[in-house]
C-alpha cells in the first residue's frame, strides 16, 4: 500500500513562549491514505495542522508537499496548492446562507484555474457540493443561514468548504467530536468516498473507535514529541501510548 | 416600491428647501457617503474604520490644491481627487489591514490627527489658514444634485456588491477570516479592494466639500467626519445600508437647527445616540423594514 508520499513534515518544531508545542516530528502522507493523529488534549496536534498550512511558522523543520517546500508560504497560498483543512472549532461564515458559504472557496484561484479562469454557474456547483456532503437537495437547509444550523451540519459545511476547493490533502481537526454516533456513522462513508476519489486525509481525532475504522495508519503524539508511528492495533499495544493515555503503565 | 419612495424623496429634497437648507442638504449628502462607506466596512467587512476624516482630508486637499496651482475646473478636478485620494488613503491603511476590530479603529482615527500635524509642522499646502478662494460649483443645483446622484448610485452599488461574489468573500471576512484563507483567498487583497471602495466614497465627498465652500483648510480633517457617520449608522441601523444615509440626512439638519446650542451639540448626538441604543438598537430601518414586512405579509392573509 505505499504510495508515493504526498506530504513530508521533517524535524519540524514549534515553541510558543517556554512551551514546546511541537519538538521535530516526523512523518509522511501516503497519496489515498487515511492518516490518523491522536493523542491527549494539549499534545500539540492542532498545532502540527497550523504549521503544515502555514497559519503557524515552525521555528525549525520543514514540510514538503509532493518534494517542494512550503514552510514559510502564507495559508491562502498553501490553500491553492491543494492542502485544505478544517478547524476543531467550527467556523462557518454565519451570516450567510450554507450554499453561499461555499461560493468563497469557489473563488479561489485554484478553482478559478481548474475552471479556464471562468467561474460559471457558482451557485449550482454550491449546491450540488451539499447534495454530495449530505444536504437534502429538496429541503430548504442549504438556504438557511449557516448561523442557524445544527452542529451535524456544520461539521459537513466544513468539509464541504474543503471540497470546494477540489483538493489533493484534506486536514480533518476533530471532525467526529461533538457528534452523535448516528451522525459519525453517516459521515464514515463520505470520507471514505473521499480517498477513494483520490484525496489524501489526516485526521486528528479523540474518537478513537471511529478512526480505526477508517486510518491505515496513526502517529501518536504527547507533550509535542511523536511517541509512536504505525498501524492502529500495534500502537495502541506500546507502553508510552498507554502511559500517555492512562497516565500509567499497565 | 420602498426604493422608489426614496429615490424620489431624495431627489425633490431641493426643490421644496430655501437656500439655506438647500446647502444644509449638501453638507447632508456628504456625510450620507461617509455613513455609508462607514456601514459597508463595518458590517460587510469587520473593519471599524474610524478614518472619515482622513477620507474627506485627501479628498478635498487634493482636489483643491489642483484647483488652486494648476486651476483645472472643480468638475475635473473632483473625479481625479475621488481616485487618486482613495489611493492614497488605502496605501495609509494598509500596513494596518491586519488588525481587527477595535485596533484598527484607533489606529484609522489617528492618520487624520497625523495629517493635520504634518501640514502644521510643515507650513505647507496653505499651513494653518488654509487655501480659499478655489473654483466652486456652477450652481446651487449642481451641487446638489451632484451629491443626491452619488449618494443615491453609491447606495444601490453597495447593495448590489455586497451580494456579489466580492461581497460574500467579504462578509466571510467578517465572520471569520481564517477560514478564508483555508479557503485559498487572500484576506489582505479582498480588506484593501474593500477599503479602496470606501474610500472612494469618503474621497468624493471630501473633494465636493472643497468645492461647495470654495475652501481648504486643516478643519476637512476634522473629527466630526469620523464621528457623526458613527451616530448615523447608529440611528439608521447597521448594516441596512439605506439607514446610515437616512441617518445622516436626519441628524445632519438636526445638528443644524442646534446651531445655537454651540458646542452643547456634541452632548445632544451623544443623547440621541444612547437613545438609539437602549431603546432601539437595531436602529431605524431595521426596524421600520421589520414592521414593513409585518405589513405586508398581514395584507396577503
Amino acid at each position: 500500500m505505499e504510495g508515493q508520499s504526498v506530504l513530508q513534515v521533517r524535524n519540524i518544531s514549534k515553541a510558543f513562549g517556554g512551551v514546546q508545542a511541537v519538538e521535530d516530528v516526523n512523518f509522511t502522507l501516503h497519496k489515498g491514505e487515511i492518516f490518523g493523529v491522536i493523542g491527549p488534549n494539549g499534545s500539540g496536534k492542532t498545532t502540527l495542522v497550523n504549521l503544515i498550512t502555514g497559519f503557524v511558522r515552525p521555528d525549525s523543520g520543514e514540510v514538503l508537499f509532493k518534494g517542494k517546500k512550503i514552510t514559510g508560504i502564507q495559508p491562502h497560498k498553501i490553500a491553492n496548492l491543494g492542502i485544505t483543512r478544517t478547524f476543531q472549532i467550527m467556523r462557518p461564515y454565519h451570516s450567510l446562507s450554507a450554499f453561499k458559504n461555499l461560493i468563497v472557496p469557489l473563488n479561489s484561484p485554484r478553482v478559478r484555474r481548474s475552471r479556464g479562469g471562468k467561474l460559471g454557474d457558482r451557485d449550482g456547483v454550491a449546491i450540488d457540493i451539499l447534495e454530495d456532503i449530505g444536504f437534502e437537495r429538496d429541503a430548504r437547509v442549504p438556504y438557511k443561514t449557516a448561523g442557524s444550523l445544527p452542529l451535524g451540519y456544520l461539521k459537513r459545511l466544513e468539509l464541504g468548504r474543503c471540497i470546494a476547493l477540489k483538493p489533493e490533502v484534506i486536514i480533518c481537526d476533530e471532525i467526529f467530536s461533538g457528534l452523535s454516533m448516528s451522525e459519525i456513522t453517516s459521515m464514515i462513508p463520505l470520507l471514505e468516498r473521499l480517498q477513494m476519489e483520490g484525496i489524501t486525509m489526516m485526521m486528528i481525532e479523540h474518537r478513537l473507535r471511529e478512526l480505526f475504522r477508517l486510518t491505515d495508519r496513526v502517529i501518536v503524539m504527547n507533550f509535542g514529541q511523536k511517541i509512536a508511528d504505525g498501524l492502529p492495533d500495534e500502537v495502541m499495544e506500546k507502553k508510552e501510548v498507554k502511559k500517555a493515555y492512562l497516565g500509567r503503565e499497565t | 416600491m420602498p426604493r422608489t419612495v426614496l429615490i424620489v424623496g431624495l431627489l425633490l429634497l431641493p426643490l421644496i428647501l430655501d437656500m439655506y437648507w438647500q446647502r444644509v442638504m449638501c453638507t447632508a449628502g456628504i456625510y450620507a457617503m461617509l455613513a455609508l462607506a462607514f456601514d459597508f466596512l463595518a458590517a460587510y467587512v469587520g473593519l471599524v474604520c474610524l478614518g472619515g476624516a482622513l477620507f474627506i482630508g485627501a479628498g478635498g486637499y487634493i482636489s483643491g490644491l489642483l484647483n488652486a496651482y494648476l486651476g483645472w475646473p472643480p468638475l475635473l478636478c473632483i473625479p481625479i481627487a475621488t481616485l487618486a485620494g482613495a489611493v492614497i488613503s488605502t496605501f495609509v491603511l494598509l500596513p494596518c489591514l491586519r488588525l481587527r476590530g477595535i485596533y484598527f479603529a484607533i489606529v484609522s482615527f489617528m492618520f487624520p490627527l497625523f495629517a493635520v500635524y504634518i501640514i502644521v509642522a510643515l507650513n505647507v499646502f496653505g499651513g494653518t489658514e488654509g487655501i480659499s478662494a478655489l473654483a466652486i460649483l456652477p450652481n446651487i443645483w449642481v451641487e446638489q444634485y451632484l451629491i443626491l446622484g452619488m449618494v443615491v448610485v453609491s447606495l444601490f452599488a453597495i447593495r448590489r456588491l455586497v451580494n456579489e461574489d466580492i461581497g460574500l468573500i467579504l462578509r466571510g471576512i467578517k465572520d471569520n477570516d481564517q477560514a478564508v484563507r483555508a479557503s485559498g483567498i487572500s484576506i489582505t487583497a479582498y480588506k484593501t479592494k474593500a477599503v479602496f471602495i470606501a474610500s472612494l466614497m469618503g474621497c468624493f465627498g471630501g473633494a465636493y466639500l472643497s468645492h461647495l465652500y470654495g475652501w481648504l483648510g486643516l478643519s476637512l480633517f476634522a473629527m466630526d467626519f469620523s464621528i457623526l457617520p458613527i451616530a448615523a449608522c447608529v440611528m439608521g441601523g447597521m448594516g441596512s445600508l439605506v439607514g446610515p444615509v437616512l441617518g445622516a440626512f436626519i441628524l445632519t439638519p438636526m445638528s443644524e437647527a442646534l446651531r445655537g446650542f454651540g458646542q452643547l451639540r456634541v452632548v445632544l448626538y451623544c443623547l440621541i445616540l444612547i437613545g438609539f441604543m437602549v431603546y432601539k438598537p437595531e436602529g431605524l430601518m431595521n426596524y421600520i423594514e421589520r414592521k414593513y414586512h409585518q405589513f405586508e405579509h398581514w395584507e396577503e392573509v
